[in-house]
């Protein structure tokens, strides 16, 4: 890791001195021209829509792992299990292809209803009521990848709680859902947060099916039904082709190193929550 | 006699209770569908996607009121709950099934003798023409090559891991591998872009991406590894050592040969997830539009990246081509994981 | 409280397996009935029956009637979330809730059919954990979780959290059976209180626990190898352990087999 590091470094440092702006805190991204170049519509994006996926895809995921470990019968347990698992198979260009081409488009009708009855929350109002490749299409598709890891993780975790709790609880007089409550949940609840950590990290990191769907932009925008947007990720894979000088690579390089860096955290911080909920247990 | 008749009826009533008849949830549903077809009727909605939203939303409304009406507040809520985890398990289904659909019915089209067997060389994006028979070239020697290195070296640290380490050092590696696992695949491709390619001048090639690739290759590979090793029960082992066996003997003609079926199933779907991975390869391998069978020299094309390429393009053809590309390559994907899984479950069969 | 369980033609059915037969008892309010016999014969099976939780294995079967104070349990319309709350089970092993407090196990039952006033949940607490012998010892700690109290210990609690809600009856799935010694002695003492006020089952594998603890005793057996089990007799303790009617009985009881 420390050479991973290392060598990024060397690399972005010739970049970081020409900016011409503050890197951390400029918008735009024209190294070679105008020389400035910032992360912090970058990093913006890149939470934003990683925050929004896991908004998106978590309850789904824990639902449908609660589905398959305690609702649905055997025989038709392991299918679906197979059929979530499936869908991490598919690999993220497709994701991105299919995002662009046939989710985009038909999220509008949606983005126009969320924008005519909930405009006055900032997150759903409109810039100039246009719609399109948005973040919330890029979160959604992000939500997408996210759900089979989060849903499989936290199925392994429901299966494994034990039986003496859950009679426990329906000798009580539980209902079905209360005795999911009492016992599978508070059970599984370390589990399931390492699950959505692995999840958060997975869409943070996502490059391809993020650059299909977003067309890029460099500004901070509270609007997520506005199209446009960008994450660092894909910031790199879309500057790529015409990054040909050495400050140009530089500075991709030192975008890849502050995504690194938050992958690195939110990895430390899942661990340190993880141990400390063992620790309560 | 009243006393007791009514007493009886008391007692009757305290363990029975107000119960919906399992029909229902039919009537609740039949009853959502008319609702929103007369709503849509009136308001002239139109849009097969927000009908079945409102119909939906209406069903879950009037099924909980008309529990909780009969049934109480308890009850009407474990319906509701067991309600939403079905809406759970079709949103699950539907993106599966639509990306699947939409890519098949998309991408057969161009699904020809051409595309498999010719290049992108001289063929502008705009041309009807041109295939991808680069592109899978290059993907299949990149991923293999990556294969190739990641596996014998996974293999050995697994091991290490489990049989050997003792202590600090196995720990630290434990820990390491555990990192990797989380790292995003475009940085895997900064670091061998930085290092391989710019650093030390090799230039883009195959090999680069390979390089990539092992990154994230190894990790799974290690960890799955990890996880047929501890399976093969201890037992096996001191029989060996007690026939006067070597460890590392044992090892190798013992302990593998009995894990390696799930050794196998582990390889297989890390290679799946690899073949897809466009990122890393973005950066190090850079792409060509003719044929290079090279890995060692050169850029090469990959499929995923041809298919980012192609959807950049603005022409149908390019697109038609991109579709055609990402069948092809879920159609790998889907298979090297069936086999997988085929693999998995005939190892466990023989135990 | 306390009602009286009648039991007719019951049979149990684990998918097309035929794992209990034709039992037939009465269980007296206010006095304790031991299921007695060896292992398979399905004792735990008709214990779980009695509080309709055999059906939450998927694929097990009831037929025939069990009646609370002359109400068939299993009758349509009723429903089992009900019955369990009237009939109550601690287990063999202790099963604390363990993400919750003692206090938050005690109450849970209560907490589950809706009762929010915090004066009656804490008085509720109280009333259970001296009925269970266990207030004054986590009086000060009620706070702390669950699962860091001994083994006795716990299953007291479990036993708190089973009467605070009322029932009418209480089952006992072999809840010594996981303890030391001096706990299980701490819990018979228990159960001989708690008979006052409640009608207990408990099932039990120690024969001399059956003798101290229990007013009358029904023993178990299997007829043959691959058979269902059977009641093969049922009657006072201290009949059953002096001079039992069937010689399957007497065998058992002296030890020549189970």
């Amino acid at each position: 890791m420390a050479a991973v590091a290392a060598f990024l470094i060397l690399k972005a440092v010739p970049a970081l001195s020409a900016n011409k702006g503050n890197f951390f805190t400029a918008f735009g991204w024209d190294p070679e021209g105008t020389g400035i170049f910032g992360v912090a519509a970058l990093a913006f994006g890149t939470l934003v829509s990683s925050l929004l996926a896991l908004i998106i895809g978590v309850p789904v995921a824990v639902g449908v792992a609660l589905f398959i470990s305690q609702y649905a019968p055997r025989a038709i347990a392991r299918p679906l299990a197979y059929v979530v698992d499936l869908l991490a198979a598919v690999p993220s260009v497709v994701f991105g292809l299919w995002g662009a081409i046939y989710l985009s488009p038909n999220l509008i009708p949606l983005s126009k209803f969320l924008n005519r009855y909930f405009g006055w929350i900032p997150i759903f109002g409109s810039t100039n009521q246009t719609y399109g490749k948005s973040i919330l299409v890029a979160a959604v598709v992000l939500a997408v990848m996210v759900l089979p890891i989060v849903a499989a993780i936290s199925r392994e975790v429901f299966v494994q709680t034990p039986k003496e709790h859950m009679e426990g609880a329906l000798a009580l007089g539980a209902t079905k859902w209360e005795m999911i409550r009492t016992a599978v949940l508070p059970y599984g609840r370390s589990g399931v947060v390492s699950a959505i950590v692995l999840g958060f990290g997975r869409a943070v990191g996502e490059t391809i099916a993020v650059a299909m769907v977003l067309s890029s932009t460099y500004t901070i925008n509270w609007h997520f039904l506005d199209p446009g947007g960008n994450t660092i990720a894909a910031n790199i894979a879309n500057r790529w082709g015409d990054a040909t000088g050495a400050v140009s690579q530089g500075a991709l390089i030192a975008s890849g190193l502050v995504l690194f860096a938050i992958t690195l955290v939110v990895n430390f911080g899942a661990r340190v929550i993880i141990r400390r909920g063992k620790a309560k247990a | 006699m009243t006393t007791t008749v009514d007493d009886l009826s008391l007692a009757r009533s305290s363990l029975a209770r107000a119960k919906l008849p399992w029909w229902s949830p039919v009537v609740v549903a039949v009853g959502a569908l008319l609702v929103t077809a007369l709503i849509f009727l009136g308001a002239s909605l139109h849009g097969y996607v927000s009908f079945i939203l409102i119909a939906a939303v209406l069903y879950l409304l009037a099924q909980t009121f008309v529990s909780l009406a009969v049934e109480g507040w308890r009850h009407a809520k474990n319906r509701l709950m067991t309600s939403l985890m079905i809406v759970a398990m079709v949103l699950a289904v539907l993106p599966l099934v639509g990306v699947l659909g939409y890519t098949i019915a998309q991408g057969l089209g161009r699904f020809d003798s051409v595309f498999f067997t010719h290049s992108m060389r001289a063929v502008a994006e705009s041309d009807p023409n041109g295939g991808a028979y680069h592109a899978i070239i290059g993907t299949l020697e990149q991923v293999g090559l990556a294969t190739l290195i990641s596996v014998p070296f996974g293999v050995m640290v697994a091991v290490y891991l489990v049989e050997y380490s003792v202590g600090r050092f196995g720990r630290v590696v434990s820990f390491f591998v555990d990192v990797m696992t989380g790292l995003p695949s475009i940085v895997a491709g900064l670091f061998i872009l930085a290092l391989w390619v710019l650093l030390l001048h090799q230039g883009f090639s195959g090999f680069a991406g390979s390089l990539a690739l092992t990154i994230l290759m190894l990790p799974t590979v290690v960890r799955s590894c990890e996880e047929m090793l501890k399976l093969v029960p201890v037992s096996l082992r001191e029989a060996s050592y007690a026939l006067g066996v070597a460890k590392w003997l044992t090892v190798v003609r013992i302990v593998l040969p009995t894990a390696l079926p799930g050794i196998v199933t582990g390889v297989m779907l890390a290679v799946a997830r690899v073949m897809g991975e466009t990122a890393p390869v973005l950066l190090t391998v850079f792409g060509n539009s003719a044929i290079n069978t090279n890995p060692f020299s050169g850029p090469q094309a990959s499929l995923p990246l041809f298919v980012f390429n192609e959807v950049g393009q603005s022409f149908d053809n390019a697109i038609h081509r991109a579709w055609s590309g990402a069948l092809v390559l879920i159609l790998i994907v889907l298979l090297l994981n069936l086999i997988a899984r085929t693999v998995a479950r005939f190892a466990r069969v023989r135990g | 409280m306390a009602k009286r369980l009648d039991v007719k033609d019951l049979n149990l059915f684990y998918g097309k397996f035929h794992a209990v037969a034709d039992v037939n008892l009465a269980v007296p309010p206010r006095s304790v009935t031991a299921f007695i016999g060896p292992s398979g014969c399905g004792k735990s099976t008709v214990l779980r029956s009695l509080n309709r939780m055999h059906e939450v294995t998927p694929g097990a079967r009831v037929e025939g009637k069990v009646t609370l104070d002359g109400e068939d349990i299993y009758a349509s319309g009723v429903d089992p979330v009900v019955v369990r709350k009237t009939i109550g089970m601690v287990f063999q092993r202790p099963n604390p809730f363990p993400t919750m407090s003692i206090r938050d196990n005690v109450i849970a039952g209560l907490r589950l059919s809706g009762t929010r006033d915090r004066k009656t949940l804490d008085e509720v607490a109280e009333r259970a954990l001296r009925a269970a012998n266990l207030w004054e010892e986590v009086r000060s700690r009620l706070g702390k979780p669950g699962g860091g109290l001994s083994g006795g210990q716990q299953q007291r609690l479990c036993i708190a959290r089973a009467i605070a809600v009322r029932p009418d009856v209480l089952l006992m799935d072999e809840p010594c059976s996981a303890l030391d010694p001096i706990s299980t002695l701490a819990i018979e003492d228990l159960i001989g209180e708690l008979k006052k006020d409640y009608t207990i089952v408990i099932v039990t594998h120690n024969m001399q626990q059956a003798a101290r603890v229990s007013d009358q005793t029904a023993f178990f057996n299997l007829k043959g190898a691959g058979q269902p089990g059977h009641l093969i007799e049922i009657d006072d303790t201290e009949k059953i352990f002096s001079n039992p009617g069937q010689k399957a009985t007497e065998d058992y009881i002296s030890g020549r087999f189970g």
